[in-house]
């Protein structure tokens, strides 16, 4: 194996592993804010909990973003061709 | 392990090599548009069983159009309705034994996007004329035009990564714990794995009509509750 590899590896877990850091801190919140919301506030938790999955389908792209390209230095890494 | 970023093709058709995920495509339209076909022949006033459960997910896909897009749903009640009926579907699909999800490969996503752009566009000029739809790109102000330009692309690369991200990352996860654990051990992750699927169709078509809606209405709705300004990726 050599180093491009290896490097290529390391990035991956790397950019898997950063890139699960932010939206989980950010998913946590905006589910924190939601319960908060939604305890003031019960007759809107129709809505609320709607705009939530969407925000959360919103924040959770950017981890996948991350996934995508750790899949891309791992099956379809062009350097290693 | 074989990469979830290519796809191996089942046979040729002339020059067009199909692969598994097409079939399965087939075979899911195939399905919907038969049973949607054998259900709607005999349409009644007392509904069978079968009528009441299609009248049900009408209602509720027309309920969603008009709480998001505020306007009356027939127009994109076919769109979306369809869009959201397939991928839930689709996604589902892998239930069936021996089955891998078609949204699983970057392809058939790619193809939802598209239509989604395109239905953007249709639905803009449609509502406002070529003048009206060009002129949303302009809005709040011109020096928006180049953000709004490159927004109208990312947004449709964003749903297609998403998309595949979600259900192709549940069927490696999957695979990867058959491969290390035993028989029972990955159910626990397929229920989750159902769970993400239809949320995910549930987002596409979310989406899709809110992209629609901030091509189709952005003048007619007052701007605080604009429903695209929940838009941006």
């Amino acid at each position: 194996m050599n180093w491009l590899a290896f490097i290529s590896i390391i990035s991956a877990a790397l950019a898997v592993s950063f890139g699960a850091i932010g939206p989980a801190l950010a998913e946590g919140r905006a589910v924190a804010a939601a319960m908060d919301a939604i305890a003031r506030q019960p007759e809107a938790a129709n809505i609320i909990a709607r705009t939530l999955f969407v925000g959360l389908a919103m924040i959770e792209t950017m981890a996948i973003y991350c996934l995508v390209i750790a899949l891309l230095l791992l099956f379809a890494n062009p350097l290693l061709k | 392990m074989t990469s979830p970023l290519e796809s191996v093709a089942l046979f040729h058709l002339g020059p067009v090599p199909i692969t598994v995920g097409v079939v399965v495509t087939w075979a899911i339209m195939a399905v919907l548009v038969l049973g949607s076909i054998l259900v709607t022949r005999r349409l009644s006033l007392m509904p069978s069983a079968a009528q009441a459960a299609i009248e049900l997910i009408v209602d509720t896909v027309d309920a969603q159009i008009r709480a998001t897009m505020r306007v009356e749903p027939a127009p994109y009640r076919a769109f979306v309705g369809t869009l959201f009926v397939f991928i839930f579907v689709a996604n589902w699909s892998s239930l069936v034994p021996g089955v891998e999800p078609p949204t699983a490969h970057i392809e058939t996503d790619t193809a939802l996007a598209l239509l989604v752009f395109a239905a953007v566009i249709w639905f803009g000029v449609r509502a406002g004329g070529v003048r009206g739809y060009l002129a949303t790109f302009a809005s709040p102000n011109p020096i928006m035009i180049p953000l709004n330009f490159v927004e109208s692309l990312t947004r449709t690369f964003s749903l297609l990564v998403r998309l595949f991200g979600n259900v192709m990352s549940g069927v490696f996860v999957i695979g990867i714990v058959l491969s290390l654990a035993g028989l029972l051990v990955p159910i626990p992750l397929m229920a989750l794995d159902l769970l993400t699927g239809a949320v995910q169709a549930y987002i596409f078509a979310i989406l899709a009509m809110v992209f629609i809606a901030g091509a189709v209405s952005e003048k007619n709705i007052p701007a605080s509750d604009t429903p695209s300004q929940r838009t941006l990726p």
